[in-house]
């Protein structure tokens, strides 16, 4: 078998935040109706979290639950244990109105933290980063400049970005510009 | 520049997060129909002063359609509701004629 690799394989820059790429991460777009029982508890079974509550992440030891829409989660588990969180998921959920799928080399995922993380992001997406306003646990589906992104906060400090691997770059080119010293703005301190 | 709150996921975001996607509540009118009928689905628009109707998405967020009440004049949003609605519920009109009395839109006044 050929050997994964992520899209900005281990790319990193440390400037007014740190960008790094998150390595390679097992990455489930789960559809179906989230308030029922039995998705519940095939999340549950799968990577051992619940649902979490609207715009909100789950996370468990390298694993995490984001709410992605009113029927969508995205659960996030081990590269290599894609298949098996999938048939746990589909054994789970037989009968069942729904859609898991692998999506892990469909995405690029970064990490952006630092004392000028916020303000990273800030520069670039329509999202009121302040630190009273986007808290730990939240997700944000949002534009990053000129392509769609996700992101969330991590109780570390730690936002973790998600975007499409075909513009895995442009993302990285663009959040490291951002991260350029010389260009604090101070906006959040 | 509007800011918008999505009634399906509750996000609260700049305009370019979402997109416009043209007129609510259109009657379709296909094969079979008259030609008065279907012109009127195919061209006839409203182009209000005031309070108008429209169906949004929300692109960069959930990706769900809702519809939208809007003030074309001031900007003002009257309120959102689910794309599977028919005609404006009464709690938007209501809205609506408390800031704009004596409104009418299409048929719905």
């Amino acid at each position: 078998m050929s050997e994964a690799v992520t899209p900005l394989n281990g790319a990193r820059y440390e400037g007014l935040a740190i960008i790094a790429d998150a390595g390679l991460s097992g990455m489930i777009t789960l559809r179906g109706d989230l308030s029922s029982k039995e998705v519940k508890a095939a999340v549950k079974q799968a990577v051992g979290l619940g649902i979490p509550a609207q715009r909100q992440a789950l996370t468990g030891q390298a694993t995490a639950v984001l709410w992605m829409s009113p029927d969508e989660l995205l659960l996030i588990c081990a590269y290599d244990g894609v298949a098996e969180t999938i048939a746990a998921l589909e054994e789970a959920l037989k009968g069942q109105h729904f859609l898991a799928h692998n999506v892990s080399d469909a995405r690029a995922y970064l990490h952006v933290s630092g004392a000028g993380a916020r303000e990273t992001l800030a520069k670039l997406c329509p999202v009121d980063l302040a630190p009273h306003a986007f808290t730990p646990g939240m997700v944000r589906r949002t534009r990053l400049a000129q392509i769609p992104a996700a992101f969330w906060l991590e109780d570390r400090g730690v936002f973790h970005l998600i975007c499409f691997r075909s513009v895995a770059d442009y993302a990285f080119t663009l959040l490291k510009t951002a991260a350029l010293p010389g260009g604090e703005v101070g906006v959040y301190r | 520049m509007l800011i918008l709150t999505c009634p399906c996921c509750g996000t609260t975001g700049e305009e370019t997060e979402f997109h416009q996607g043209g007129e609510a509540h259109l009657v379709r009118h296909g094969p079979g129909s008259t030609d008065d009928d279907f012109h009127t689905y195919m061209f006839a628009r409203e182009n209000p002063k005031g309070a108008h109707f429209e169906r949004w998405r929300h692109n960069y967020g959930c990706g769900k359609w809702f519809i939208m009440a809007r003030d074309t004049v001031t900007l003002e949003v009257y309120g959102t509701y689910p794309a599977q609605t028919h005609e404006p519920p009464q709690h938007i009109r209501e809205r609506v004629t408390a800031k704009r009395p004596g409104w009418t839109w299409r048929d719905v006044a």
